[in-house]
């Protein structure tokens, strides 16, 4: 520690800080653009400048080490003059058109100019214009506005990880500009637009639609991945105009993925359900709440009483809230049915009944910077979660060894340590080669399961990294989760962390992948899993906020059920021609931001969130509709006021963590078997499709994230097809299904492997994620 | 000839010798390594003396970006670091540069506006706007459409650059600007008033390079 004197007040400060972090230590406010805490020192913008003792000239307080005994004032006559000065230069250029700029009112030019600049200019010649960029589909321009303060600039090559922008030409005539021909195309680009201290970089989907004075804000939770990223979610008449990141260091920091920070367009949707809709004769019609809701308890209980309440299934969306899933379980359990389920994707329910408690992060999310090694298994982790592979990023530019074992080699934007990449059907042996061989270096037993395998190179390089640290994780992402081997995969990786003395988790695929469970939202031991009761199709089904063709692990599978079945009670946001087709009775409900809800995110933090708007039309949030079911079907304890109410009788309380969280298992026999015999898919499920309001936003639907499904595979594979990129080839899987798709290369596949996108209407017709597939030109 | 000798070869303070490259309105321009300490007279006696004769106008020392000195006080220099520090300016890179009166300071002055306004690389604030300010400022004066006021601005501009950049390029942007004024300041005024330049523009033209003495 150093003591310095700041403006008279004496502090300590670590060494190694800069004055501008002192200050903030002290609640004192430098001026300042291009500081940014997350970001690199670039010292550029010069608005920062302050007067230290001794120092002739006036010094950069984002760029100065404090010293011991440093004395700062950070408003005397040579600091204030400093200050003025870069203002006035900061201003000449500057349009100083705000009430047409689309950051008046929130820009840091304009706060500062306010203090620090005069009310008219001394700057009387020409002014200079910058030609705007296209950026994509999500940040707009105004060049001439910007400041070249290039924190847009270090956010794509420190934070995203690759620069996707940068700075040409000199001078006066710098320009931000990203390569020539291309946009910025990262999962977290938006960031940019919260970074750019003017109105250089704007959301393009918010742009010129309300001012920042208009809009209430709500704080909310993100519905989408696991992470549970804090929001600030604006709205103005009741309709949600913008969605911003709220700080919270030990979730997202001050970040949010392109996903949720543009999802909410989806909230809008011309195909929000707004009115309920039964289904008679073949017709669908609207009609009032009780008229649709007395028809759902009816059917459903007429299914029970025929058949038996096993004849019902629920289907429920990870994306649900815990109050929801709670809810749709205590009615379904009051049905008599054990056939619940919220893990749709999972095809391997092997562990179930052998699990000690809720899988989970293994770890606080915080804590994943903390780690020296670790090893991601089955994960499009740039994709599935950008921001913990943003931690991941910065972890290994701290000198962590980050390697994955994965079947795709998308570039994750992280320095790797090591790689082992094939087809999905190898994993559960190279995990095993992995555990064999940390075993052998840290000299404990191995399984003897493992000890039969022979180990690769790969798994050998692997074991290396990992064994060579002292604070491991390994950690299982969304397709090691919905591998049909999966459970061995979790009992392997929890040898594997055991071995190294580290720790074992599981990336939440969806906002309520952890809470899916603390709601005992899964089928009971008499039950039938997600799987099952699609396999084995109900009379009836309750689904409560997913899109079972698309978010189904078999997605063709799940619509041949709930086309057969006699009743399918739809709560859902959304209506889609599918929906229509097989549903009964449509009851429309409030999205994450028309309700109060919880969601348990992956490190298991409980995180309850208010209505940030009434809900549209007719909606009404999914708890008060399960509610008033469980009322109608007579079941006791339903008389709830609130959803604290459920929330509590959920989770035994508030607690801020759940309790349960485990990721033990029991008695699972490894199954190491790699034989599949043909070409494998390989299912990733692109970002903006995971869930039913991102595939309705129709910003993200642009983006290069979420271009049309194709049929990748390595040159060796192309060439023995007989294909080229570009060419179309009809993929089959099974009998009679084919899908035509544009053939890609994709250098990062193992041979003997086809990747194509789930969760899309196009390749929705192949089934299940995990299959053989037979491809040819087309 | 060993350190101690190489040292005594210049004056206290200011040892050795130092090379300096002489270019402007000189009969033979050119480098030439001489003791410090030398006077500037001999200096431009080694470089051939002034061209065609002419009178000495302004010298600026140390390179483009070394305050710009007048004829009087540059022939009582001697070449050293302390002398020309003592007059106002700066020995710098031992680039000298010498002006003739045939020169006219004004488009002097925005020549070497221009050179920092497109030198900048923009990465500071003060540097990257105030070069171009300076720049369009001086550009304007000689060009006609100079404003009383305009000097004063110049001078604030400048003095808003100096000292609050990474690299030392906003004061070398400020530093001539300054001296030019400072010490040219009656023929600035002249070309804001009567919208052109004190020195005759044929006698400019005369000075120049391109126009050999006797050839016009
Ligand atoms: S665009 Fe914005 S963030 Fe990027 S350099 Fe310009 S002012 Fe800074
Ligand atoms: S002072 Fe130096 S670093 Fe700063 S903009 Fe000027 S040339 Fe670039
Ligand atoms: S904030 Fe310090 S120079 Fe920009």
């Amino acid at each position: 520690m150093v003591e310095i004197e700041i403006d008279g007040k004496t502090l300590q400060v670590a060494e190694g800080s800069t004055i501008i972090e002192a200050a903030h230590q002290l609640g004192t406010y430098i001026p300042h653009f291009c500081y940014h805490k997350k970001l690199s020192i670039a010292a550029n913008c010069r608005m920062c400048l302050v007067q230290v003792e001794k120092a002739p000239k006036p010094m950069p307080a984002c760029a100065t080490p404090v010293t011991n005994g440093m004395k700062v004032f950070t408003h005397s006559e040579l600091a204030v003059k400093a200050q003025k000065a870069v203002m006035e230069f900061l201003l000449i250029n500057h349009p100083l058109d705000c009430p047409i700029c689309d950051q008046g009112g929130e820009c840091q030019l304009q706060d500062l100019a306010v203090g620090y600049g005069e009310s008219a200019s001394k700057y009387e010649e020409e002014k200079r214009v910058v030609p705007d960029k296209d950026l994509g589909p999500l940040v707009s321009t105004d060049m001439t506005r910007c400041i070249n303060c290039t924190r847009c600039i270090r956010f794509t090559a420190e934070i995203a990880g690759f620069m996707e922008l940068g700075q040409s030409y000199r001078g006066e005539r710098a320009e931000v500009m990203p390569f020539i021909g291309k946009t910025v195309d990262t999962e977290l680009s938006g960031n940019i637009i919260d970074l750019c201290p003017v109105g250089a970089l704007t959301s393009k989907p918010f742009r010129f639609s309300a001012r920042t004075w208009e809009l209430s804000r709500r704080k909310s939770v993100s519905p989408h991945d696991g992470l549970g990223s804090n929001l600030i979610v604006q709205t103005k008449h009741d309709k949600v105009m913008r969605v911003l990141p709220l700080e919270n260091e030990d979730i997202n920091e001050c970040w949010l993925t392109d996903k949720e920070r543009f999802s909410y367009q989806g909230l809008n949707s011309p195909e929000r359900l707004t009115k309920p809709m039964v289904k008679q004769g073949g017709e669908w019609k609207e009609v009032d709440w009780s008229v649709a809701l007395d028809y759902a308890a009816h059917a459903l209980r007429d299914v029970a009483k025929t058949h038996g309440g096993g004849a019902i299934g629920g289907l429920l969306s990870p994306h649900a809230t815990l109050e929801e899933m709670y809810l749709a379980q205590k009615l379904l359990r009051g049905l008599g049915s054990e056939n619940i389920d919220f893990r749709l994707r999972q095809s391997d329910f092997s562990a179930d009944g052998k699990r000690k408690g809720a899988p989970w992060l293994g770890m606080k999310i915080a804590d994943i910077g903390r780690l020296d090694r670790v090893l991601v298994v089955g994960s499009f982790l740039r994709k599935d979660h950008p921001l913990i592979a943003q931690r991941l990023r910065q972890s290994a530019k701290r000198g962590a060894q980050v390697s994955i074992l994965h079947s795709a080699d998308d570039d994750l934007l992280i320095k790797l340590a090591a790689r082992a990449i094939a087809a999905p059907s190898q994993l559960p042996a190279i995990l095993a080669q992995v555990v064999k061989a940390v075993c052998a270096i840290k000299g404990v037993a191995a399984d003897t399961a493992v000890a039969g395998v022979t180990v690769s190179a790969d798994a050998q390089a692997i074991a290396q990294s990992l064994a060579s640290g002292s604070r491991a994780a390994v950690l299982l992402g969304n397709f090691a989760q919905q591998h049909p081997q999966a459970t061995t995969l979790h009992a392997l990786g929890r040898q594997l962390a055991s071995a190294l003395g580290g720790s074992f988790g599981f990336l939440g695929e969806a906002a309520n992948s952890v809470g899916g469970y603390v709601a005992k939202a899964v089928s009971g031991a008499a039950g039938l899993n997600a799987a099952a009761m699609l396999k084995d199709p109900r009379q009836a089904y309750v689904v409560v906020g997913a899109e079972p063709e698309l978010d189904c692990a078999d997605g063709a599978q799940a619509l041949a059920a709930l086309a057969k079945a006699a009743a399918v009670v739809v709560l859902s946001p959304f209506r889609s021609q599918a929906m229509l087709d097989y549903a009964a009775v449509l009851l429309p409900v409030s999205p994450f931001s028309e309700t109060s809800g919880t969601f348990v995110n992956t490190e298991g933090r409980v995180q309850s969130f208010f209505a940030a708007t009434k809900p549209l039309g007719e909606a009404r949030p999914a708890w008060k509709v399960l509610r008033v079911l469980g009322n109608l079907l007579e079941q006791a304890g339903f008389n709830y006021n609130s959803s604290e109410d459920v929330r509590a009788e959920a989770l035994g309380g508030q607690p801020e963590f759940a309790s349960g969280l485990d990721n033990g298992i029991d008695g699972v026999a490894l199954n190491l078997a790699s034989t599949v015999g043909g070409l494998e898919r390989l299912a990733d499920v692109p970002i903006h499709f995971a869930d039913s309001l991102s595939r309705r936003a129709p910003a993200l639907q642009l983006a290069a994230d979420s271009v049309a499904p194709s049929a990748r595979m390595s040159a060796a594979l192309l060439a023995k097809l007989g294909v080229a990129a570009g060419d179309k080839v009809k993929v089959g899987a099974g009998a009679t299904v084919t899908v035509t798709l544009a053939a890609r290369l994709d250098a990062g596949l193992p041979d003997g492997v086809v990747r194509i996108a789930a969760a899309h209407a196009d390749t929705a017709a192949l089934g299940a994620m995990s299959s053989v597939l037979s491809v040819e030109k087309a | 000839m060993g350190g101690e000798a190489y040292l005594n070869l210049g004056k206290p303070n200011n040892g050795g010798t130092k090379l300096f490259s002489v270019s402007g309105h000189v009969n033979r321009p050119g480098n030439y390594e001489v003791p410090m300490g030398t006077p500037f007279a001999k200096l431009l006696e080694m470089a051939g003396g002034m061209r065609g004769g002419r009178k000495l106008k302004a010298v600026i020392p140390g390179g483009s970006s070394a305050p710009v000195l007048p004829a009087d006080v540059m022939m009582d220099c001697t070449m050293d670091y302390d002398s020309i520090a003592k007059a106002g300016s700066m020995l710098g890179s031992g680039a000298v540069i010498v002006m003739d009166e045939t020169v006219c300071m004004v488009k002097a002055l925005e020549r070497l506006s221009y050179f920092y306004f497109e030198e900048s690389c923009g990465q500071c604030t003060p540097c990257r706007e105030g070069s171009g300010w300076l720049y369009r400022v001086v550009h304007r004066i000689e060009h006609g459409q100079g404003r009383p006021e305009d000097l004063d601005l110049l001078n604030r501009v400048t003095d808003n650059m100096m000292g609050k950049t990474i690299c030392a390029l906003a004061d070398a942007a400020a530093f001539p600007v300054r001296s030019f004024i400072k010490h040219f300041k009656s023929e600035f005024e002249y070309h804001i008033e009567n919208k052109k330049c004190l020195v005759d523009p044929e006698v400019q033209r005369m000075g120049s390079g391109f126009f050999k003495a006797g050839a016009a």
